[in-house]
Parts: structure tokens; C-alpha cells; sequence
């Protein structure tokens, strides 16, 4: 029995469209979110203010960072590990970025610095889980008041505020509300947000690395028994979800043009609502590049929404809490209905 | 046979999940003081039964009676109430918690939420020593005790609550050779104190030893039942398979030729101590001894999972360190015995977990082609007869023989010389039993060689060319298959002085 290759290309759009289907829950939460505060916002106000494509991209750019560094946190969630150092270590970078361009490095080094900065904070929580066999959880909880620690050092316990001539304007472009040039439609950080999103959703489906990830995700045991390096693999993961929190330290400087060493404290904790949201379970095993993006836009959605029809803050608070706890209850029970 | 002299009896019980009916017509009669064995391939319906016993599964259509009154469990709860209790093959006990709150865990007696500590320490006494085991000590903490141990704890609080109906789904899976005698003793107390005893089990001989009556099920329906000396061994396997196997041991002729892994004083942090063994291309060697006995470990040390003190390994002439990297490469295949926690990611796609130890021949550069891979993962699936919707199903999904299928395919697929096999047939049915018997010679005339460990002995007397038996980390002694009889391999694993 030979299959023809179309019936093989049949297979594996099917499974591609399974991949996909993994995050229809997220984007159907998406897309309700969405409509809710496009009605709600016409029916209090009797204008469009929140579909408006300017206010759109706003919201785009203002979720970039938390969207940027839940990337890596996927990645991490799936290997069964966290990382609570995430927003910590994203403040870091942003206070190197600060401190090399005011000391004039110059902006090319210094963005190397940034990223330089958040690879080795992820290479050393990595490290740390594979040499201690300390569960990731309180490996990172220390791992997070160290570079907060850090930060404050390079600071020297303040903001670094480098001169407005000594931030080039492509660095200031990554979060201009606005496309330039216009043609691009969304602004040119956004861009960049997808496609660091294409490549990992492809790098996690399609390369051997993405199948290590997730067997060392749904079974430890089985991995190290088909001859996968499990200690070397988790490095990997956290040395990768380092270079996306580098890239969102980028952002966080870019959009508050200073290195604030503690502005990373409790960020961590949108980074894994943004994946959780998205439908990943911390368990490991599970997760997508689409749901993540989904949930980190929800949020964004909902802060921005909230805002626009004079929610207060604590009552947004509490929303995004009520949300954290149905996405997870209400994949838990689709989990159930699927395995029976 | 007088209907009212049943204390249990199910009738004409039908159960469907959607589309598939996992019980079409199924009845099923215990009396008090009787064992009653259920048998039944992998997929037949047993595990759907015993949960519409136990109130799990609600029935479509059906009755049940206990002691002659109607019996509709809403729930476990219902049913634990009613006096049925289930003895799960995986032990559902907290290991951090005490063998007395183990056993009264959700049945704690208490005056307004204060526990009745006294009261609680009498009633655990009382049913530890009903089982005859009242040396096991209530404090002593659960996960600390062997697998057998753990087993009463779990009997224990089936008899705490006082059950009538006993259900005990393959009791034996997991125990070495004295518990499992340990438990046939416990099985036959509780019986001779009255209560109805179902008995699940594919081992033949075991039933044997333990039921009074059997009931075969195939395909959701009781194809037959009675009185257990009324049947031939025979007869029932006709019954489980619908068809009759006759070679079920079949023998494919094979040589062993050049040696082709090699131990020399093999020591491992506990165990295996100081093992030498060679081992031949086109051989079978069987590894026999008792839980605990080292078995499993030594195939670990041999495969790089545990490590390995002093000693060495060598394949083909060559050293190497034992790593599973390493191993896989040199040509070695591992099969776990814990197919759930280690041989196979219960969450992942057949597919992956068939090609993950071997990803190198459908990758370029780090990419994997998934078509070249699903197109040879097909292929594996239909020669290993897997049977699942599609290659991307998860494992989870599968029978335990199917599941089984996927570990070994995965040795297959890897192009594996020299396979390590910890209990390849353990809670499998009939047919893939048979199968991995007929694969066990093929691999042999490949000439590829194989440790086979078995607690189960006629399978190793059968299938073997030589067998080694170990005791307490130590490899006892090896001979060729017809130097060795069941006496002599048992007398050997418990460390009997030999003649």
C-alpha cells in the first residue's frame, strides 16, 4: 500500500490545522473580548474609540513586551520548568541597555549588551535547574530577587536615563504607535513580535530541538530513555527564553527611554498569565506559539478596554484574575472531555 | 443454580461511548465465599465493567443486584457505601501519608471534625489482621513499604469499610513472586470470610490457583462462564481470542553466532554486583529472578540509566560508557518495564514517541521532515499491527498491548542489535503476547541478540536459549533452556542452596 504524496500532503495540513485548533480556545476568547469592549465602548460613548485602527496599535505596542518575553516563557512552560525571574531579568537588560548607551558604547553594542544580558540570565537559571536539580519554581524565585540585585548595581540603585541624542531613532521606532513607512500597516515592533512568533512556532513544530522540548515537557523519564540530553535540552530552553527576554528589554527601554531597575518586578506574572491564558499547561507538555500571542493580546485587549471606558484600576485587577482562573478551568475541562 | 443465591449479579448490562459499544450484553454472578476470575484480552470490556460496579460509569441498559436487592450506584461513593470495593492495578495510595491514614483516608472516623484516633487504630488492626499481616506497622510511612505491602494497605481499606464485593484488577501485575503468594493467602481468607471476590487477571495459571468460577469476556459480551475445574486451559484462551492458538510459544529456529555484548564485573551504586556475562548474536537469553533481585537495575547499568560503579560494557569488541545516548548509538535498545511513568510520554503522538530516540534519518540541519517521518511511521504501524485512529493519536489513548506495541516499535525503528526487555509482557493480552514471542525468534535468526526479563517462568522456559537467574544483585547462575526446570529457576531466585 503506497500513499499518494497528496493524501500525505492531506495528512499534514490535518495535523498542522490540529496544531492550530490547539489554540482555537485562546482566539475564540480573543475575539469575544474583543467584541465585548468594541459594543461596550459604542454603546457608552456612541463612537468607535476602541476598533479604531489608531487605538488598535496602540494596544499592539503596549503588549509587545509582555508578548516578546511570554514567547520564551512558552518554550519553558512546554519543557515542564518556569521562570519567575522573567520580568526581574527583562529589567535588567533594559538597565544594561541604558547604562552602555549613556556611557556612550554606543547603540549597536549596546543592544547586543541587552541581549548579551538576558541569554545569560536565562543560561544560568538553566544551569542552575539542570546542575541543582532544584525544582524550577525556587531556583528562578531566588534567581529573581539576584537580578533585581543586579539591575541595582549597574544602576547604582536609580533609573538610568542616557541623553535623548543618544537614543537613535530606530530603537524609539520599535514602539512608535505609528508604521513608518505607512505602507507597513502595523508599527515596525509589532512586525517584528511576529515574526519572532512565526520562527519559534516553527522551530518548535519542525525542528528536532522543538521535539526534545516537548517530550522532556510530557515525560522526563522517557526522554533520558531514548537517548535525549534532558539536563542539556533545559538549558537550551532557558538559554533561548533569555534571548527573548533580552529582546523584550529592548522594548521596556524603548517605551520608558530610561533603565528602571525594578520595573521588571511582578511583569513575571503577565508573562505566565499571557501563557496560561493561552492555553499552555504547567505541567509541560502543552502549549502553542498562537495561544500565547492570543493571550498576551487579551490582556492588552482588556488593560487598554478598560481603561478606554473608565473601568478602574482595581476593578481591571480583578478582572484579569477572574479571566486567569476560567482560561485554566475551562481548558482543564476540555482536557477532560477530549481524554474520555 | 438458585438466582437469589448470588450476593452479586449483574444482568444484561449494556454501556456505549458514543459510536462504540464497550459493553453490548454482559452478566456477571458472584456468589458469597466464591472467587469468581474475570478474563478477557486487553479492550474486551473489563475495565468498563468494573466501573459500572463500582458506579463510575452509569449502565444503559441492564440490572444489578446486591444480596438479592436492587443496586444502582450514583457514584463511588454510592458503591463503596453499598459494600463493593475495587483493588486498582495502579495503587492509588498517598506515599507521604501513614498506612493508618492511608487506609481510613476519606472514611476517617471523627466526632465534629476531630479524628477518633483510638477508635481509628482498632479498626485498622482488626483488618491488618484479618489480611494476617499484623506485623505491618500502622505509623510506618507508605511509600516507604514494598509494592506487596502497599497492595494490603490498599485491601486493608476495602475491609475497613467493610466490603462484601471485592474487585481486584490485576493484583499481581506488579508483585514479585512471594507477595504474589502472600496475596493468593489474603484472596483466600477473605473468601473463606464470606465475601464475593472478582478476580481479573490474564494470567492463566494464577486464576487457577485462586477462582472457583471464571467469566470470559470478548469484545463487551460474556462469551462464556462456569465452573473453572470444568474448563481447559485451552478452551478458555479459545474463548478470550475467538480463535484457537496453539502456538502461542512458536518457535523460529535461530543460532546464536559471535558474542556481542559483553559485561566484565558490572557494579552499579546498589545493585547489580559484580556481573560477567556474554551475550551471542541470534540468542535469547532469559533473566529470571525475583522482584527486587536486581534484574531491572542491571539492564539500566547496562544502558547507562543508573550508573554504573566499576565494571564495563562492551558491544561488538567495543567499550563504551554506559549513557543512553551512547547506548542507543552503539545499537542497544531499552525497553522499560514501567510502560506509563518511563517507557513512553503518554501525552505525546505515537509518532513521536516511535521515532524520538531515532530522529537522525528524517532530519536535515536540525529541521525535521514530519512527512518522510510520518510516511515510515505508517508503515511501522501496520507491520507492528498498532492499531489507533492515526500516528498523531496520543499514546494515552491506546490499549495496554497497543501501547506496548509503540514501546517496541520504537526499538524497531532504532535498528537496535542488542535489545534489553524488562517484562515485555506484563498486562497484555493474549495476542500480543503471542506477537511479541514470534518477534522474539524472528529478532533472533536476524541475529540480533536479547535480554528478556520475566517473572512469569513458562515464558522464559519456552522462549529462551539460556537463562540466568539473579539473586539479590548478584547473577546466580546461567544454563542452557534444558538444563533448567521451574523448580530449579525458583529455587535458584530465592537463593536455595543448589543441589
Amino acid at each position: 500500500m503506497k500513499r499518494s504524496s497528496g493524501e500525505e500532503a492531506a495528512s499534514d495540513v490535518r495535523g498542522t490545522w490540529r496544531a492550530v485548533s490547539g489554540a482555537l480556545g485562546p482566539l475564540v476568547a480573543l475575539g469575544l473580548v474583543f467584541a465585548f469592549f468594541a459594543a461596550a465602548d459604542y454603546a457608552t460613548s456612541g463612537e468607535s474609540r476602541f476598533v479604531g485602527a489608531r487605538n488598535l496599535r496602540t494596544i499592539a505596542v503596549q503588549t509587545s513586551t509582555v508578548a516578546i518575553a511570554a514567547l520564551g516563557m512558552v518554550v519553558i512552560i512546554i519543557s515542564g520548568g518556569i521562570d519567575l525571574s522573567a520580568g526581574t531579568a527583562l529589567a535588567l537588560a533594559a538597565t544594561v541597555l541604558a547604562w552602555c548607551l549613556r556611557e556612550g558604547y554606543g547603540p549597536v553594542a549596546a543592544v547586543a549588551a541587552c541581549i548579551g544580558a538576558g541569554l545569560a540570565t536565562g543560561f544560568i537559571n538553566g544551569a542552575l535547574v539542570s546542575l541543582l536539580r532544584v525544582v524550577p519554581f525556587i531556583i528562578t524565585l531566588g534567581t529573581m530577587r539576584a537580578y533585581v540585585g543586579i539591575a541595582k548595581l549597574v544602576g547604582e540603585e536609580t533609573t538610568v536615563r542616557p541623553l535623548p541624542n543618544q537614543i537613535p531613532d530606530w530603537l524609539s521606532m520599535l514602539v512608535a504607535t505609528r508604521p513608518e513607512p505607512e505602507w507597513l500597516v502595523l508599527p515596525v515592533g509589532v512586525w517584528l513580535v511576529l515574526g519572532l512568533s512565526a520562527a519559534l512556532a516553527a522551530v518548535l513544530r519542525w525542528s528536532v530541538f522543538g521535539r526534545w522540548v516537548f517530550a522532556v515537557g510530557s515525560s522526563e523519564a522517557t526522554a533520558r530513555l531514548c537517548g535525549v540530553n534532558v539536563p542539556l535540552v533545559k538549558v537550551a530552553v532557558y538559554t533561548l527564553s533569555g534571548f527573548f527576554v533580552g529582546m523584550a528589554g529592548i522594548y521596556q527601554f524603548a517605551r520608558l527611554t530610561s533603565g528602571n531597575p525594578t520595573s521588571g518586578s511582578g511583569l513575571e506574572l503577565n508573562i505566565i498569565a499571557a501563557v496560561v491564558i493561552g492555553g499552555a499547561s504547567l505541567n509541560g507538555g502543552r502549549g502553542t506559539v498562537l495561544g500565547t500571542i492570543a493571550g498576551a493580546a487579551m490582556m492588552g485587549l482588556i488593560n487598554n478596554g478598560c481603561t478606554l471606558l473608565g473601568v478602574s484600576s482595581p476593578a481591571q485587577d480583578i478582572i484579569v484574575g477572574v479571566i486567569i482562573v476560567v482560561a485554566a478551568a475551562l481548558d482543564q475541562w476540555r482536557q477532560r472531555r477530549l481524554s474520555n | 443454580m438458585g438466582g437469589d443465591s448470588f450476593l452479586l449479579e449483574m444482568h444484561g448490562i449494556a454501556k456505549r461511548f458514543g459510536a462504540t459499544h464497550a459493553l453490548r450484553d454482559v452478566s456477571l454472578a458472584a456468589r458469597a465465599g466464591e472467587v469468581v476470575a474475570l478474563i478477557g484480552e486487553n479492550g474486551a470490556g473489563k475495565s468498563t465493567l468494573m466501573k459500572v460496579l463500582s458506579g463510575a460509569h452509569r449502565p444503559d441498559a441492564g440490572t444489578m443486584h446486591l444480596d438479592g436487592k436492587p443496586y444502582h450506584p450514583t457514584g463511588p461513593h454510592e458503591a463503596r457505601a453499598a459494600g463493593v470495593a475495587m483493588i486498582y492495578q495502579e495503587l492509588n495510595l498517598a506515599p507521604d501519608l501513614s498506612v493508618e491514614d492511608n487506609i481510613m483516608l476519606g472514611q476517617e472516623l471523627h466526632t465534629v471534625g476531630l479524628v477518633r484516633q483510638r477508635a481509628q487504630r482498632e479498626r485498622v488492626a482488626r483488618a491488618l489482621a484479618l489480611l494476617g499481616h499484623p506485623e505491618l506497622r500502622p505509623q510506618a510511612r507508605t511509600g516507604d513499604l514494598s509494592v506487596g505491602a502497599q497492595q494490603l494497605v490498599e485491601i486493608a481499606r476495602a475491609l475497613v469499610f467493610e466490603a462484601r464485593v471485592i474487585v481486584f484488577d490485576e493484583p499481581t501485575s506488579s508483585l514479585g513472586h512471594r507477595d504474589v503468594q502472600h496475596l493468593f493467602a489474603v484472596v483466600e481468607k477473605l473468601k473463606r470470610s464470606g465475601r464475593a471476590i472478582i478476580y481479573i487477571s490474564h494470567f492463566l495459571e494464577e486464576i487457577r490457583t485462586v477462582a472457583d468460577a471464571y467469566a470470559v469476556l470478548r469484545d463487551g459480551q460474556t462469551v462464556g462462564h462456569g465452573c473453572l475445574a470444568d474448563a481447559t486451559d485451552a478452551q478458555i484462551v479459545t474463548l478470550m481470542v475467538g480463535r484457537s492458538i496453539d502456538d502461542l510459544f512458536p518457535s523460529v529456529a535461530h543460532a546464536p553466532g559471535e558474542p556481542v555484548l559483553a559485561l566484565e564485573g558490572l557494579s552499579g551504586r546498589k545493585m547489580p554486583h559484580n556481573v560477567t556475562l556474554t551475550l551471542r548474536r541470534g540468542e535469547v537469553l532469559g533473566l529470571a529472578g525475583l522482584v527486587g533481585s536486581g534484574r531491572s537495575e542491571l539492564l539500566r547499568s547496562i544502558f547507562g540509566l543508573e550508573s554504573v560503579r566499576s565494571g564495563e560494557v562492551r558491544v561488538a569488541g567495543a567499550r563504551f560508557t554506559p549513557r543512553p545516548r551512547a547506548a542507543i548509538r552503539a545499537g542497544l535498545g531499552m525497553l522499560s518495564e514501567d510502560r506509563k511513568g518511563e517507557g513512553l510520554a503518554q501525552d505525546r503522538s505515537i509518532e513521536d514517541n516511535i521515532s524520538l530516540s531515532y530522529l537522525r534519518p528524517y532530519t536535515r540541519w536540525g529541521w525535521l521532515n514530519r512527512r518522510w517521518r510520518a510516511r515510515s511511521m505508517a508503515g511501522l504501524m501496520r507491520s507492528m499491527e498498532i492499531k489507533a485512529r492515526s500516528p498523531e493519536q496520543p499514546v494515552r489513548e491506546l490499549s495496554g498491548g497497543n501501547q506496548q506495541k509503540v514501546a517496541i516499535a520504537r526499538l524497531v525503528h532504532q535498528n537496535a542489535d542488542v535489545l534489553l526487555l524488562d517484562e515485555p509482557t506484563r498486562s497484555i493480552d493474549v495476542g500480543t503476547k503471542a506477537m511479541i514471542y514470534r518477534m522474539l525468534g524472528q529478532w533472533a535468526a536476524e541475529g540480533k541478540a536479547i535480554v528478556f526479563v520475566s517473572s512469569y517462568l513458562p515464558e522464559l522456559l519456552a522462549m529462551c536459549d539460556r537463562i540466568a537467574v539473579m539473586h539479590r544483585g548478584r547473577l546466580r547462575d546461567v544454563r542452557p533452556r534444558d538444563q533448567w526446570t521451574d523448580e530449579t529457576v525458583m529455587a535458584c531466585a530465592v537463593g536455595a542452596e543448589s543441589e
